[in-house]
């Protein structure tokens, strides 16, 4: 079998390049698809600890199942704030939405 | 968890106690608080279509129906939780042995790993007596709230607001563990901003709520650290298992701290625990809050000042006093740090609020700087090793200050009413529709010397007095020199029309001075200065510091008390508004002082429990058995139970000397020849130029603009701005150049200073990076999550070099 | 020191497609591009959990991810199809963030990965693993996972109603 270090080697790789994505990328849709790459590396990682370390025991997959719910419901809330923004500003760019700006 | 538990096992009632006014407030806010925004000229409000405490503004009202929902389910609330406080009171006296045996029961909270965290409630001795003195106080308070905020158009929310307080503090008291304490705390804090912020139309309140919430917030973070420094160490927060348990105790005392070499473990947690008090219960230097919390309505100084927030700083570290105290016998002269720092902190704190207290003129400010002159007194006696003394301060003082603050409440509230009666009998008084509108302050015709129609008035400010700050806001904005129904030079003479009032302030006033044999503030204060007087004559040096501040504080505190009583009470009426002040009749002013009779008499009898068994001829009879029952009940929470310390006569004659002669000296100055109206108080006079010092409170918010405000500023604007946003992230070429710039700059600012001064080049400097400071705060999302990615990285490095991992690669 | 036999050989197609599809989102200046890139990549990710005997948890990826949320996106992007085109597609701090995420991947791996689970034997793993029907069973026991999963289903829902509530057009 492929040893656990080159799934988690992936899943690193995965998890850097959405950090990396999501905190240079000006368009918020494209911030939002590196935010479901980092999930989908944890997932990753979960499943991959799961089949080497416990793989009788189902709270892995379980997680992964829930880190499922999670994706699609922030997928969702996201992508209409998106647009709710869009919509309001027309503008889809983080640099223009600063009301944060103290 | 079985829920018939809950109601059949003794051990799983105190998790009841809380559930209440939680649930109080989730229904008020999701349900019952419905209200509708009226627009500023509605005809709904009465007379000229603007509301009378907010004009010009659109205000959301609540429905009757929704006002009186909000009022029953939040008097259910917290009526629930007394009458389950009181059965659980009731099964702490069966039980034998009280102490070593206690009420608790837990459940895992959370497992992490190997170990579980649990959550639980704990009803031991102290947390009796807590629960006979907060539910009572807030019940009171609570009555006295549907009467004061009658008239508020967001009584729900006010409701609403003050049951999640009680429910934080409730769950405080009944915790088990530091962190549902702190849990408790936070929310705590999070209603004080909102209570104290609760007219938020007016600048000085919502400031007022920031400030609060910031200071404290500093506070609790050093506190957080304390907490995770003592779960790191014992691996549990558990009160049991670590101030029950010698072991645990010993071998925090004898661990080293990690930084601060020197003291030990449990004194540096002792310490940082501490400064979480000294924020929540505002002592020196932390203190400048309180009286700006003045800002909010007055039930809610009442309870922030007497039945919850800043009890629960002084319940936290009576809670972990045995923490504080490991390694130390302050009985026998051996002090560790944090009991030098209370001894120090509360002395400073009793005496220095206590000279502030006395060139006050607004009623309420006077209370505030008393309360954390009192709560000086607490956290000194804490220092000194005098825990039962501490606490019983503790009780006795919630109830006087209770009742003080409410029936300060009232005096304001009857000095608007004069002021409404006055103005509006002068000013409105052709205004012709409105007969209609009768409400309970018929009282007031009798007074009318102009022979209007009273009703008019009536009508008129029948919707303002309660928040009358935001009107005053509105008034004073428009003309400068407006009436200030809480400035005591206004007032005199209200022993006449208030006679309720006045009798009630009398006692708590009293009780607050220490008044002997009679009242409970004596005992309470009487017990602390025995303390301070055995360790004194035994040579202690903390011991004798505490004595004498608290003597001197107590002598000021019965001096402002009188001053206090003398120019609100007594003499003429000073204002036309003085002398037509009242509460009125029925319901409203009934839910005022019902509160106010039941608080005067705990304010007298609550002291009877902490005689001194060899007081000279009443000692025997409230304490036989040459036992404090006070001290013998609460001695069951600590390991070893205290000694009773022995009697000596000096410190009574000293509490004699000190109540008997400030209030003397403070009638003899202001009662015996009344303030006439325009008539300067004699005090600036007597002090001269130490007055102004004591009535701008030793300049200390000030203080802070300069020392601390200011420079963070110019730091944020030259630093966080100048260097990150725009040196790192525009590229560091271009911070290299400006290094350079930067270098070129500090040579010739240095060059300017030698050539110029000092003087000149400071204030350059300032002034260059002035209005940067706010740019720190980009609004990017990006770059908050880069810096925090950065600080991720930089402390995942360190941990991997530290753990040895990157040694051990292949 | 790794075999190759068509397992492996799955592995390597698989992980390509997963970080080349990740390096793609995380570049391609054309939004459409870039969300067909997530779609290879999660699809590569799919793979890997097939590989790692987790078919249910690949065929809910294939179907949650690239049939519902890809999609969604590829709707928001034609949304604000304006924006799909930028002249910048990075911001100022890109350097910066690039410097981070290539730390982080050298810190995980010599100072995580490697050293921590580096050495372990891979033919040590279990061959007999939890099924689909395992993981059924435990999502709906009511000593394992019962309340999480409704508690998901409550979260789902109300993160439904609330992306309805947001988005909609209140003209």
């Amino acid at each position: 079998m492929v040893p656990l270090w080159m799934y988690l080697l992936v899943a690193a790789a995965l998890f850097c390049i959405g950090t990396y994505g999501v905190l240079s990328r000006r368009n918020a849709v494209a911030i939002l698809m590196s935010v479901e790459l980092m999930l989908t590396a944890v997932n990753i990682n979960l499943i991959a600890f799961w089949r080497y370390l416990a793989p009788d025991n189902m709270a892995g997959q379980a997680f992964a199942a829930f880190v499922f719910v999670v994706a699609a419901a922030e997928a969702a809330v996201g992508l209409a704030i998106i647009i709710a923004v869009y919509r309001s500003r027309r503008s889809v760019i983080v640099e223009d939405v600063n009301l944060l700006k103290g | 968890m079985d829920l018939n538990l809950l109601l059949t096992d003794k051990n799983w009632l105190p998790w009841l106690i809380p559930v209440g006014p939680l649930l109080a407030f989730f229904i008020i806010t999701l349900v019952t608080n419905r209200s509708r925004l009226v627009p500023a000229t509605s005809h709904d409000y009465s007379g000229d279509g603007q509301h009378p405490a907010y004009p010009g503004l659109g205000v959301p009202v609540v429905t009757p129906a929704g006002r009186v929902i909000s009022i029953i389910v939040g008097m259910s609330g917290i009526v629930m939780a007394w009458l389950i406080s009181l059965r659980v009171v009731g099964n702490a006296f069966s039980i034998e042995d009280f102490g070593k045996k206690v009420m608790e029961s837990a459940v895992t909270w959370l497992s992490t790993g190997t170990t579980t965290f649990e959550m639980g409630v704990l009803v031991d001795p102290l947390t009796t007596i807590m629960l006979i003195m907060v539910p009572l106080a807030c019940t009171m308070i609570f009555i006295y709230a549907i009467g004061y905020a009658a008239h508020d158009p967001r009584q729900a929310r006010f409701f609403a607001l003050i049951s999640l307080f009680a429910g934080a503090m409730l769950t405080l008291v009944v915790a088990d563990n530091l962190l549902l304490l702190f849990v408790g705390w936070e929310v705590m804090g999070l209603c004080s901003y909102l209570l104290i912020g609760f007219w938020y139309e007016k600048p000085s309140a919502y400031k007022a709520a920031q400030k609060a919430f910031m200071t404290t917030r500093v506070a609790d973070v050093i506190m957080l650290l304390g907490i995770v420094y003592l779960y790191a160490s014992t691996g549990t927060l558990s009160f049991r298992d670590i101030v029950y348990n010698q072991e645990v105790l010993d071998a925090l005392a004898n661990t080293p701290a990690i930084i601060f070499g020197g003291i030990s473990a449990a004194s540096l947690i002792g310490v940082f625990l501490i400064i979480g008090t000294i924020g929540k219960s505002a002592q020196f230097p932390m203190h400048v809050w309180l009286p700006d919390a003045m800002e909010g309505p007055t039930p809610v100084s009442a309870m922030i000042h007497a039945a919850a927030m800043v009890s629960a700083g002084i319940y936290a570290i009576i809670r972990m006093y045995p923490l504080l105290e490991a390694g130390a016998h302050p009985h026998s002269g051996e002090f560790n740090a944090p009991l030098m720092l209370m001894a120090v902190v509360g002395s400073v704190t009793a005496l220095f609020a206590a000279t502030i207290a006395v060139a006050q003129n607004d009623v309420k400010k006077v209370l505030a700087y008393s309360t954390i002159s009192q709560l000086g007194f607490m956290v000194a006696a804490l220092g000194i090793g005098a825990y039962v003394a501490a606490t019983f301060h503790l009780i006795t003082h919630a109830f006087f200050k209770a009742l003080l603050f409410m029936a300060s409440g009232a005096v304001i509230h009857g000095m608007e009413h004069g002021h409404h009666h006055v103005a509006h009998a002068h000013g409105h008084g052709h205004d012709d529709h409105a007969h209609d509108h009768h409400d309970e302050h018929d009282v007031v015709h009798d007074h009318d010397e102009h022979g209007h129609p009273i009703a008019v008035a009536e009508n008129q400010h029948g919707h303002g007095h309660a928040p009358a700050p935001a009107k005053q806001m509105v008034v004073a904005s428009q003309m400068p020199g407006a009436f200030d129904p809480q400035d005591m030079m206004n007032m005199g003479g209200l022993s006449k029309t208030m006679p309720v009032t006045w009798i009630t302030f009398l006692i708590g006033g009293l009780s607050l001075a220490g008044f002997p044999l009679i009242t409970a503030g004596f005992w309470s204060k009487d017990e602390i200065l025995l303390d301070g007087w055995v360790g004194l004559s035994e040579g202690f040096g903390p011991h004798a510091l505490v004595f004498i501040c608290l003597a001197l504080a107590a002598f000021m505190t019965a001096f402002y008390t009188a001053r206090q009583l003398s120019l609100t009470f007594l003499g003429e009426p000073r204002t036309p508004a003085a002398k037509h002040a009242n509460l009125g009749m029925g319901a409203v002013s009934a839910t005022m002082t019902l509160p106010l009779i039941i608080l005067s008499v705990f304010a007298i009898f609550a002291g009877f429990v902490g005689v001194h068994p060899d007081f000279p001829l009443i000692g025997g009879l409230f304490s036989p058995n040459r036992e404090i029952p006070f001290k013998e009940f609460l001695g069951g929470t600590l390991l070893v139970k205290p000694e009773l310390v022995p009697f000596s006569i000096i410190a009574p004659l000293a509490s004699f000397a000190v109540a008997l002669g400030g209030l003397a000296l403070g009638f003899w100055m202001y009662a015996r020849k009344p303030l006439k109206a325009g008539q300067p108080d004699p005090m600036v006079a007597i002090l001269g130029p130490v007055y102004p010092v004591l009535k701008n409170k030793y300049y200390f918010d000030e203080l802070y603009t300069t020392v601390i405000v200011k420079p963070l500023q110019w730091f944020s604007r030259e630093v966080a701005y100048v260097f990150l946003d725009k040196g790192v992230i525009d590229g560091f070429l271009h911070l290299t150049g400006r290094v350079f710039t930067w270098l070129g700059d500090i040579i010739k600012m240095l060059n300017m200073w030698l050539i110029d001064g000092v003087g000149d080049g400071v204030p350059e400097l300032i002034q260059r990076f002035g209005g940067y400071f706010r740019r720190i705060q980009t609004g990017s999302v990006q770059q908050y999550m880069l810096i925090i990615a950065l600080a991720a990285l930089v402390i995942g490095i360190i941990f991997a070099l530290s753990s040895g991992v990157l040694q051990a690669s292949p | 020191m790794l075999e190759l036999n068509p397992q492996s050989i799955a592995f390597f197609i698989f992980a390509a497609f997963t970080i080349g599809g990740g390096l793609g989102v995380a570049t391609s200046r054309n939004l459409i591009h870039g969300a067909l890139y997530l779609i290879l990549s999660l699809f590569g990710g799919a793979g890997l959990f097939i590989l790692l005997s987790a078919p249910f948890l690949a065929a809910a990826q294939i179907l949650v991810y690239i049939g519902a949320i890809a999609i969604l996106i590829i709707f928001a992007v034609m949304l604000t199809r304006s924006m799909t085109r930028l002249g910048e597609v990075y911001n100022r701090q890109w350097w910066l963030s690039a410097l981070v995420g290539v730390g982080f991947f050298v810190l995980l791996v010599i100072g995580v990965i490697l050293p921590v689970f580096g050495n372990l034997d891979p033919n040590a793993a279990p061959l007999d693993v939890g099924t689909t029907m395992d993981l059924g069973i435990a999502l709906v026991d009511g000593n394992q996972f019962v309340l999480p999963f409704e508690v998901a289903s409550v979260l789902l829902t109300a993160a439904l109603i609330g992306a309805i509530v947001i988005a909609r057009d209140r003209d």
